[in-house]
């Protein structure tokens, strides 16, 4: 298993490279002046220029680059040009309220979507799968910030049984806590279920076809056991691998879930940046996110490997 | 009622069947949509910007067939408009992606080698952003105009489509036609562009258009945080942004955007999903 990792890690460390590098360059080579940006309408070329030497704008880009990437490697992200705090505690004071939203969201995402996942397989193509087929296959296109707003309508407006809006926080109030992340997650994980289902449902099918199910079946097996025992491990390859795949849209779906529902994760802080046009922590953001991206999908490789030995034996 | 009669006898047939009436209503809505959406400018619509504060929230009438939304403007026309503007970017985003992508895609499922290892590793990089992040720090920088938000959502659609391409390309590559062809002394260029281009073309198409959903589902986002096309332009995710204010009193100025926009986006992803099953022979494979 170590071996297995070490042969992959090579691979880790010119996707991470070039991750840094096209943060940078985002930042580097479009067109807009930080400093311009910065000086607003108070820019007049002397100052331009004294605040692009101040903040090294005005060395080479390589340079640039490596005295950036540099701190990175340090955990200096740079600080924020508006409040001073540093672009990576904001960041990591921010990161819990997302891993929750994202890990409640994976949660109710399982919750609805393996149970419909094993039960369209045991009957493919009768009624109940075509119907649940179908609505997976309709909600795909439902996005995010749309589902939100129907959720919002429903239990917020109308039923009023949840906030709309707002955090508490969780050392403060376990289950407000709980409450204000009820329609956030549900939001991500409505998206989520139709991918795990479909995904575990086709598997299954397959599956279900082996000989040892037969002979599971012949031995007299109940069916619950044949289905959540025998079947369902070697099913569930493709599903960790998507569960971790996925995770970049769902990062990309908690950007807009925090915006709506107002919860203080990552997403709201860089959505924040963007309309403060605070570069730094706009940067910060991206390549944290990114990074923890490529590491996550790492991990997910390796998750791989440990449910299925042939993988990591390279005879897969 | 004879048009109602022929529906319901069509419901009733075999699911194949049932299919097809599908996949020719969702054909039928793209056509209404991008109709509508080019012709905004000669329909007896009100101006999408026009407010009419005497009536502001109204129900559906016959001033304003939808109603009109918090500051009195005309629900169907900005919906008219606002295709415009999801259509736009929809299609022609992807369109550049396909274009790149295929091009590289293609030179690299059959040229392989270091080619294919940069292809794949430039791929690689640009997939390890989630695209609404990477979208919203490109578009931070670059502005917010149509032409922008293009140019970025267009980048982005490059990973999937190369991919696509280039795995068909590697099927087709190895194939007795190819080798035919190269005996009768065709070029590299003649290989991929009049062998291979035309075989790898049908999924291409197929998944350009499940690229089209995913696209106005990001740019509806992009509108949506108001980061997208800027106001007073008309944009379906601009449109459920401002209807979420009204959600107690008015909840229709967020629902018929939100509708038009599921039913475009669920109607993109039928025909793309329908194309694609046609190149792909195993049966609910995904």
């Amino acid at each position: 298993m170590l071996g297995f990792a070490g042969r992959r890690l090579p691979y880790l460390v010119p996707v991470l490279i070039a991750v840094t590098l096209l943060t940078f360059l985002i930042a580097a080579l479009l067109p807009g002046d930080l400093a311009v940006a910065l000086l607003a309408d108070q820019a007049t070329p002397e100052k331009v220029a004294a605040l692009r030497h101040e903040m090294g704008l005005d060395a080479p880009l390589v340079l640039q680059y490596l005295h950036w990437v540099g701190g990175v490697v340090e955990g200096d992200f740079g600080r924020s040009f508006r409040t001073g705090e540093p672009a990576l505690s904001a960041i990591i004071q921010r990161l819990p309220v997302t891993v929750e939203l994202m890990l409640f969201a994976e949660l109710i995402a399982l919750v609805i979507g393996v149970p419909l996942g094993i039960l369209c397989a045991v009957r493919s193509g009768g009624a109940f799968d075509r119907l649940m087929t179908s609505t997976a296959f309709g909600m795909l296109s439902v996005p995010a910030f749309m589902s939100a707003i129907v959720l919002i309508f429903v239990f917020a407006v109308r039923l009023k049984l949840l906030p709309a809006t707002g955090y508490v926080p969780l050392d403060e109030d376990i289950v407000g806590n709980l409450r204000s992340f009820v329609l956030p997650a549900a939001t991500l994980g409505l998206g989520e279920w139709p991918v795990l289902m479909r995904v575990l449902r086709s598997d299954m099918i397959a599956t279900l076809q082996e000989d040892y199910i037969a002979m599971a079946r012949a031995k007299g097996l109940k069916p619950w056991r044949i289905l959540l025992v025998h079947a369902l491990k070697p099913s569930s390859l493709t599903l960790v691998t998507v569960t971790g795949i996925n995770i970049g849209r769902l990062i990309g779906g908690a950007v807009l879930v925090e915006t709506i529902f107002a919860l203080p994760g990552i997403g709201r802080l860089l959505i924040g940046a963007i309309y403060t046009r605070d570069f730094v922590i706009l940067q910060g953001v991206v390549l944290f996110v990114a990074t923890a991206f490529v590491l996550i999908n790492f991990v997910v490789d390796m998750l791989y490997g440990v449910l299925d030995p042939r993988i990591r034996h390279g005879r897969a | 009622m004879a048009a109602l009669d022929v529906e319901v006898e069509q419901a009733a047939t075999t699911p194949a069947r049932r299919g097809r009436l599908v996949f020719w209503l969702a054909v039928a809505w793209i056509a209404i949509v991008a109709s509508a959406a080019i012709a905004a400018d000669w329909l007896p619509l009100t101006s999408p910007s026009e407010m009419d504060l005497l009536a502001r929230r109204a129900g559906p009438g016959a001033d304003h067939w939808l109603g009109t939304d918090a500051l009195g403007r005309d629900i169907l026309s900005r919906l008219v408009f606002g295709a415009r503007i999801s259509l736009t970017i929809g299609l022609i985003a992807p369109m550049l992606g396909l274009v790149i992508g295929a091009g590289m895609g293609m030179l690299a499922g059959y040229f392989r080698g270091w080619l294919e290892t940069l292809v794949v590793g430039s791929i690689d990089v640009l997939l390890a952003f989630p695209p609404l992040v990477l979208a919203l720090a490109i578009t931070t920088y670059l502005g917010q105009s149509v032409l922008n938000i293009t140019i970025t959502l267009g980048i982005l659609s490059i990973p999937a489509l190369t991919r696509v391409a280039r795995a068909a390309t590697m099927t087709f590559a190895e194939r007795d036609f190819v080798t035919a062809a190269r005996a009768l002394g065709a070029g590299h260029g003649r290989i991929l562009m009049r062998e291979l281009l035309p075989n790898i073309a049908l999924p291409l198409i197929a998944f350009f258009l499940l690229a089209v959903a995913v696209i106005i589902v990001v740019e509806g986002a992009l509108s949506f945080l108001g980061l997208g096309v800027p106001p007073p332009t008309p944009s379906w995710g601009g449109m459920i942004a401002e209807g979420r204010d009204s959600l107690d009193t008015a909840p229709s100025i967020a629902f018929l955007p939100a509708g038009t926009m599921f039913l475009t986006v669920l109607a993109f992803n039928m025909v793309g999903d329908r194309l694609r099953a046609l190149t792909d022979p195993r049966p609910g494979a995904l």
